[in-house]
């Protein structure tokens, strides 16, 4: 008899559509990229499906928001046309590329619509979940419009005032045909409103594992500017003798950077900022020198490298040459014996992002391989990128979410320090000679 | 201030200490002692306390709620309580005549019913400000706008975050079965036949309907609450203010009321078990396989409908899955407690060469972290992902390990930290857990294999000067190999012959052990 078995948790084995709902400038493709983002760094393959981008290509010019009157046949034709040619490009990631979430932004604001894609759902067998972003405010939709639609491909030839204007008439348009998701006639589908950017939301008929995730994660996010700060504890004495893990204090410079970080922060002025360290002993020396209150998280400690903890580089090479040569073939999924993988890493760090999320200004004071996880996230880096993601030692990332995604910068707080990156190797991984240019630990 | 001028000398930061139990690295004073000063990740890191409160008619499931809600937060670290207003009623008026005392023209009734919620309420406030209470839930009806109003002030002067629970339903089978299971059984009832107890339930939720205000979505805009509507087909959520909110909300979104049965068990016997060895990877012995056969006869012979498997990554569950023949999924977060440089030592090897480790971890067990390892309370927080999931699930099969399955079983069975890793998980032992009315009824199937006995009682000296005697006193008994070359104390073995069901470790119920192991 056979026996399947995954060594990841399952979510789900249909494949799961999420159609947005809603009129422009809600919020739709905010939260189709950020749900993306998430899914696929928690490692459910998923992909956004942006109807208007579909519309861009099929229309190259854009010249004002008639095109989207009701009454325009012509152009209702084609924007049928792309929201059909995207449903069948949804079919194919799915069958094809494995796909197990796609997210379809559109306004899919009238009955008749969802319902083309609820048949094409049940047809192919997906499981589909609503979500709806309503919102009354006036400030909240002027801000949107600034933030994504003033640097459209739409409004590239226009005035900021033109664009506006042009804008919200083609919200108008929208505005006439707009039912939204009904309680009761609609009481058999999942979904969720989201009211006023988060203040309020309605919940129906969550089905599975994965709906219930991503309701949680909707109910977390929030919009309110804030900044988010990375770094790496100080140089360790560990680092020093080129030794990887272990739990070992600051070195003198690891000491001077922690001065430096302090008087950093102080510079930066920010309110309320939240300190967060791993249970290391080297990351919380490093918060010490801040002078502020921090929270410690077993969570952010850095990856368990179980049988080589405390070793060298040589000392790895030599005891365990085949584990070497099977981490640089995959260095996400690559467990060290009795240790941990970064893919172990990410599961370990989730309820740390969920957290990052809720909360506004925060420092988090961890480890390199810990830091690649959190950027990867952040910057939306895959799998195969994160592990060789560069985060060196005495160096604060200043990450701001701005439009779609987050602006870093890099700032070196002049306090020099090992290098502790090792870039992904060029040879084949048969071979087990390496000859590596960089001193460092990987 | 004038940066430029300001030298970046580094002000010599507070020498750090590591706790010796918990192995958390904090700061010292100069003397040596730890600071107060930082703070441990706690789940709620609101200085807040919170008061959870419960909204709807009779028999729509608010005591359920409160009382899973109040085990699940007690379980992830947060000390919750609840106070149920109907208890305090009990107590006042001792004998429940008849649905009349709930008439809303019962004058009398009322006054006592109002002094009863202050008396709950009184007790709230001291729970949470005096007894270090984190999280207070007000089980009762208060279904008008009056009594919320008054909780509110209450709160306010007393500085608690307030959070709504309202359920409402109007299934009228959904009704029935909540009746039936719990409000027959209820005090109130006691001398009633089942007919005449229903006709008079139905008659006191008639009582609080005319007067029922719900929470309203504009009313009420600027509350914090949750409303669950149909025993969880839709869900409205407003405002939830802070972490301890959201995680609730999360909680009471994923739990259901489907019958259902969960099956919890250790994986067969290890060839470590058989050496007294602890964590390690190692296979099944002979007779774990044999464990593994009868599990696989005992899980169809069952005839559970959509079962789904669960083990851990580490051999010994996936090869006594691998003996059912039905898909399984691996967790990670099910491995056993990582015992850091204790790994694949016997107790009496840990206590030779760990003597300090290993007093402390009889000291306090549910707090103890191995070095470079885990503690108990490390594990709950790991596992907390699989209860949650556990939550959403029907029918299940964990096959785990012994800290972990203790952990499992104590969330299940309202386990205090203190108890949860003296609980009894023996080898080759399923656990049945069936929920009903407010709990968990447990099943202990043992299917007929021996195996070594890997519980080991909390001794009587724990403290950290005592001898290896002592120490070694309550060690279960394993295979001993013969060249570890350990000074071998005599000491008595005991299998412990009680069935699982917790209790504090004493000497009463020990029987010298019959069977010599391998010595």
């Amino acid at each position: 008899c056979q026996s399947v078995c995954s060594s990841v948790p399952q979510f789900t084995n249909s494949p799961t559509m999420i159609v947005l709902v809603g009129l422009p400038a809600r919020g739709k493709t905010y939260i189709s990229k950020k749900l993306t983002r998430y899914l696929n760094w928690i490692g459910v393959p998923t992909k956004v499906f942006n109807v208007g981008q579909y519309r861009r290509e099929a229309v190259r010019s854009y010249s004002n928001f008639e095109f989207f009157r009701p009454d325009n046949e012509e152009a209702m034709k084609i924007r049928k046309a792309c929201a059909l040619s995207a449903l069948k490009d949804v079919s194919a990631y799915f069958t094809q590329d494995h796909g197990q979430v796609a997210v379809f932004d559109a306004t899919n604001t009238t009955r008749e619509r969802r319902e083309v894609i609820l048949s094409f759902a049940k047809e192919y067998g997906y499981k589909v979940f609503f979500v709806e972003s309503i919102c009354d405010d006036p400030e909240i939709i002027a801000e949107n419009i600034k933030q994504v639609k003033l640097s459209s491909p739409d409004y590239v030839n226009c005035d900021k005032d033109e664009a506006v204007a042009d804008f919200l008439k083609r919200i108008e348009c929208y505005k006439v045909t707009y039912v939204p998701l009904d309680d009761d006639c609609d009481r058999n589908l999942s979904y969720i409103k989201i009211f006023n950017v988060g203040s309020r939301y309605l919940v129906n008929r969550v089905q599975d594992h994965i709906q219930s995730r991503i309701v949680y994660y909707l109910m977390n996010i929030h919009v309110t500017p804030r900044t988010i700060y990375l770094c790496r504890h100080g140089e360790s004495d560990l680092n020093l003798l080129g030794r990887i893990g272990g739990d070992s204090g600051l070195s003198s410079r690891g000491n001077k950077f922690a001065a430096a970080l302090g008087k950093y922060i102080r510079s930066q002025c920010i309110p309320d900022l939240k300190i967060w360290t791993s249970h290391m002993k080297r990351t919380i020396q490093t918060a010490e020198a801040v002078g502020v209150p921090y929270e410690q998280w077993k969570a952010l400690n850095e990856i368990d490298a179980g049988v080589c903890e405390e070793m060298t580089y040589e000392e790895i090479q030599e005891h365990y040459p085949e584990e070497f040569a099977l981490r640089d073939q995959d260095k996400y999924r690559y467990r060290y014996p009795k240790g941990e993988s970064y893919e172990d890493l990410v599961h370990r760090l989730e309820p740390v992002i969920m957290e990052l999320e809720r909360q506004e200004n925060v420092l988090v004071v961890c480890h390199q391989a810990v830091m690649r996880c959190l950027l990867a996230y952040f910057l939306d880096k895959s799998a195969d990128e994160l592990p060789y993601l560069k985060c060196p030692l005495h160096t604060v990332l200043k990450l701001t979410p701005v439009a779609y995604g987050c602006k870093v910068e890099s700032v070196f707080l002049n306090v020099e320090a090992v290098n502790t990156h090792r870039d992904r190797p060029v040879v084949s991984v048969n071979t087990h000679a390496q000859t590596h240019t960089e001193t460092g630990l990987w | 201030m004038d940066d430029e001028m300001e030298a970046c000398v580094p002000t010599p930061s507070r020498e750090l200490t590591q706790n010796p139990l918990k192995k958390i690295w904090m700061p010292c004073k100069k003397n040596g002692l730890p600071e107060k000063h930082i703070f441990q990740r706690k789940v709620c890191m609101t200085n807040c306390p919170t008061l959870i409160v419960t909204v709807g008619l009779p028999a729509r499931g608010k005591t359920y709620i409160s009382k899973k809600l109040t085990r699940y937060l007690n379980w992830i670290g947060v000390p919750t309580k609840e106070f149920n207003v109907g208890q305090y009623r009990r107590e006042c008026v001792k004998i429940y005549k008849s649905f009349e005392f709930f008439r809303p023209d019962n004058e009398e009734g009322l006054k006592i019913r109002k002094q009863c919620a202050s008396a709950a309420l009184n007790d709230v406030r001291q729970y949470l400000t005096e007894e270090g209470g984190q999280v207070a839930v007000f089980d009762a009806t208060n279904t008008t706008r009056e009594r919320r109003e008054t909780i509110m002030r209450f709160a306010d002067q007393n500085g608690f975050k307030v959070f709504f629970v309202e359920s409402v339903c109007e299934d009228p089978d959904v009704i029935a079965e909540n009746i039936v299971q719990v409000k027959l059984g209820s005090p109130d009832y006691r001398h009633c036949n089942t007919e005449q107890a229903v006709e008079d339930f139905m008659k006191r939720i008639k009582c609080y309907e005319n007067s029922y205000e719900p929470l309203d979505e504009v009313l009420d805009r600027e509350l914090s609450f949750i409303k669950i509507i149909d025993v969880g087909r839709r869900y409205l959520v407003n405002r939830v203010l802070d972490h301890i909110q959201s995680r609730i909300v999360y909680y009471l979104m994923n739990i259901h009321i489907t019958p259902r049965s969960i099956y919890l068990c250790r994986h067969g016997e290890s060839d470590l078990n058989v050496k007294g060895r602890i964590g390690g990877d190692s296979g099944l012995s002979s007779r774990g396989k044999a464990f593994a056969c009868c599990l696989a006869k005992f899980i169809h012979a069952q005839d559970i409908p959509d079962l789904k498997v669960w083990t851990s990554q580490m051999k010994r569950t996936i090869q006594t899955a691998e003996a059912l023949g039905v898909p399984y999924e691996q967790w990670k977060a099910l491995n056993e407690i990582d015992a850091g440089v204790c790994e694949e030592l016997m107790y009496e090897e840990i206590q030779q060469r760990h003597p300090l480790e290993f007093a402390l971890r009889d000291q306090d067990k549910y707090r103890y972290r191995y070095p470079k390892g885990e503690s108990y309370e490390d594990l709950v927080q790991r596992l907390e992902p699989v209860i949650m999931e556990l939550e959403r699930q029907e029918n299940i099969l964990v096959i785990c390990h012994q800290a972990v399955m203790r952990c499992l079983l104590a969330y299940f069975l309202d386990k205090t930290a203190e108890e949860l890793p003296y609980l009894k998980c023996p080898l080759h032992t399923v656990l049945k857990l069936t929920p009903v009315a407010y709990g968990c009824k447990v099943e202990s199937i043992f299917l007929k294999v021996e195996a070594v006995n890997t519980h080991r009682e909390r001794p009587e000296n724990v403290d950290v000067t005592r001898m290896t005697e002592e120490a070694l006193l309550t060690v279960p008994a394993h295979q001993m190999s013969t060249c570890t070359g350990l000074r071998r104390p005599p000491y008595r073995l005991y299998l412990l012959t009680s069935d699982p069901t917790v209790g504090p470790p004493t000497l009463a119920g020990l029987t010298p052990c019959s069977r010599g192991p391998d010595l």
